[in-house]
């Protein structure tokens, strides 16, 4: 399978300003060197707690935030161009290559512009001023998310969330980009509509070949729509596998912690849990040696001094655990 | 099995709106037993909140209790009292003492002019007549015991200097300020994250083992249900369709919405890319509530001609209640 995105390296610090002159008193390291590839096609799950940075790769990703350092590789018409080293300019006709659905599908679409307009925009912008084939277009596009088209005059206080997001689908496919970033597009939703909308993204993607970058927070979501999975914490990726190898046998003890904390909706099941000590680090001061020995039960003095790299353990297999070896962890417990 | 603690009979609670009345809670029964948990599922709109707040008393206005009756039984025994029929003097007494509530959003629900000590101790000063040193040594105790690290510390700081997490232990400390029987926990986990959600999930099940609490777990999340709940009532625009105990619930569901809900959910036990059942449709609007049963646009098992006009009944023993005509209570 070719290489979409390859992502090098990647840093992204925000500076902390103090005093009256706001001079740089730290550094809030909320990307802290992530590499991973996205290949065509695929969905890659981006997953971690809050502060984790899952959403700050996301817009860097997009050039929504400029990186502080690394390289972000995206394959587009038979080139590869870094979009981490271009100039605004540069970026506007690659933009349409890569859009983004977002969480809230209540503070995402303008209010005072009905559906049509919202879902046409990026077909304006982007050159299609002939209103006919652009409500063509439209009217293409709600088929394909199962709006009713009878809706195209609409205003968005009128749709539920699911169909709120179903706009925000269609507005994302508008351009027909290669490369969709999902920011946690399903947990605003409630659990009825939340499978709908699951349902639907695989769907668009059998169809379309569309390649996702799904962010994350919930285990459960992301096991049903991902191919590839990669874990964060405070700022790097601990474990990065294919979604069935890392649930049933997780090599990173802050996976295994994750999924061990994710509730399971059979009743008795949680009793064996394995339950997290303490707090997620502060990514302005973040412990030294492995980011996650604080709360670690298998960590050791090394942990403390030694900074793990992630680490090609397996084919396929990128973990960053010093002890990654040795341990023998518990995946998800089939209570079957 | 022994007298509830709380006893809710057909409440109702309605808002008055320009546009018409909404049935946010349209008769709903259940039960809460000391050192039980029940469990009140559903999804947005279902009326899950508006029944927690129904029974402090502390419903927003346009939002009024239109009927009902919400027993408590006294802690000296005695006949239940109606909370319906207290004066909002007589209610202020119960609220903290008797059943006390745990909100969601941990951030918006303290003040942040205050240290939490401060608002700590207000309660205990009010309802225990403690003074001012005596309770905040109370207020300590009480930091420590749900978990928080340097609780004499901690006492004096102001709420933006903890996180999540110790905010929402808290917020669980300053609703036991006043041992009280029953806690109400509207989604306490759903602003957390999962490593901190086992934390407080587990401080929970721990304070109801300590001190028999009664606990009402307000949650739209059925991994949570499954993991806490003793007994469960399965909400759905305003009603209560299913009620029973967890394994029964989880392992066989009645309600063609239970049955739906239970399938749909995501899980990590799944294999990875499959598609989920879905329900049909979305969750009216409230202006436009169905007529008969509230769930027949959406439901797949429909009986037609009958589920579009009539209004199932609840039909099974007290412990165990559907309301749906598949399971009788047909006219």
């Amino acid at each position: 399978m070719t290489t979409l995105l390859e992502v090098r390296g990647l840093r992204k610090y925000f500076p902390i300003r103090k005093g009256l002159l706001r001079r740089v008193v730290g550094q809030v390291r909320a990307v802290d060197g992530v590499s991973f590839t996205i290949r065509k096609g695929e969905t890659l799950a981006l997953v971690g707690e809050s502060g984790c940075g899952k959403t700050t790769v996301s817009r860097c990703i997009l050039r929504a935030l400029a990186p502080s350092a690394g390289a972000i590789n995206f394959s587009i018409g038979g080139r590869t161009v870094d979009l981490a080293a271009l100039k605004r300019r540069q970026l506007r006709p690659l933009r349409r290559h890569m859009q983004m659905v977002f969480q809230d599908p209540y503070s995402s679409l303008n209010p005072r512009m009905v559906v049509g307009d919202i879902i046409g925009e990026p077909l304006l912008i982007n050159g299609m001023t002939d209103r006919a084939e652009r409500r063509k277009r439209v009217a293409e596009l709600m088929e394909l998310v199962q709006l009713p088209a009878a809706y195209l005059n609409r205003f968005p206080h009128a749709f539920s969330g699911g169909q709120r997001q179903r706009i925000g689908i269609a507005r994302a496919l508008a351009l027909n980009p290669e490369l969709i970033v999902a920011d946690e597009p399903v947990s605003a939703l409630d659990v009825s509509v939340q499978a709908q909308i699951l349902n639907l993204m695989l769907d668009l993607q059998d169809r379309l070949q569309l390649t996702y970058l799904f962010v994350a927070h919930d285990l459960s979501v992301v096991k049903h729509v991902s191919d590839r999975v990669a874990v964060m914490y405070v700022g790097r990726i601990v474990e990065l596998a294919e979604t069935e190898a890392l649930y049933n046998r997780p090599l990173h003890p802050y996976t295994e912690a994750l999924l061990s904390a994710a509730p399971t909706p059979v009743p008795g099941v949680a009793s064996n849990r394995i339950v997290l000590e303490r707090e997620i680090a502060d990514p302005a001061n973040p412990p030294p040696g492995c980011a996650f020995h604080p709360r670690c039960r298998h960590a050791q003095d090394r942990c403390r001094q030694q900074t793990p790299e992630l680490e090609e353990v397996e084919p396929g297999r990128w973990v960053s655990c010093l002890r990654a070896r040795e341990l023998s962890l518990q995946g998800i417990a089939d209570p079957a | 099995m022994a007298e509830p603690i709380l006893s809710v009979r057909n409440l109702q609670t309605q808002f008055a709106a320009q546009e018409g009345v909404v049935h946010a809670v349209d008769g709903v029964d259940f039960d809460v037993f000391e050192g039980r948990t029940l469990g009140v599922v559903g999804e947005s709109g279902c009326g899950k909140s508006v029944t927690a707040r129904s029974i402090l008393g502390i419903v927003e206005s346009p939002g009024r209790v239109v009927g009902g009756q919400i027993l408590l039984r006294p802690a000296k025994g005695g006949a239940p009292i109606d909370l319906l029929t207290l004066s909002p003097k007589a209610m202020r007494d119960i609220r903290g003492p008797e059943i006390a509530l745990v909100f969601q959003e941990p951030m918006a629900s303290f003040s942040q002019y205050y240290t939490i000590g401060n608002q700590i101790t207000e309660a205990i000063r009010l309802h225990m007549g403690m003074d001012a040193n005596a309770a905040r040594a109370r207020a300590i105790d009480l930091l420590d015991m749900v978990g928080v690290p340097q609780p004499s510390r901690r006492v004096d700081e102001y709420p933006f200097q903890l996180s999540g997490g110790l905010r929402q232990r808290v917020m669980i400390a300053m609703a036991l300020a006043c041992d009280p029987r029953v806690l109400i926990a509207d989604e306490p986990t759903t602003a957390l994250d999962v490593t901190t959600q086992a934390q407080i999930l587990d401080l929970l099940r721990e304070l109801q083992q300590k001190r028999g609490l009664a606990i009402i777990l307000i949650t739209h999340d059925m991994g949570v249900i499954a993991e806490m709940a003793h007994d469960v009532a399965v909400m759905y625009l305003g009603r209560a369709v299913e009620t029973g105990p967890v394994g029964e619930i989880f392992s066989s569901p009645k309600h063609p919405y239970t049955r739906a809900l239970l399938r749909s959910i995501p899980t990590v036990l799944a294999k990875p890319r499959t598609r989920l059942p879905t329900i049909a449709g979305s969750i009216p609007h409230p202006f436009n509530r169905p007529t008969g049963c509230p769930y027949h646009p959406r439901c797949s098992e429909i009986i037609t001609g009958l589920c579009e006009t009539a209004e199932p009944p609840a039909v099974g023993e007290a412990s165990r209640e559907v309301r749906c005509f598949l399971h009788g209570g047909r006219p």
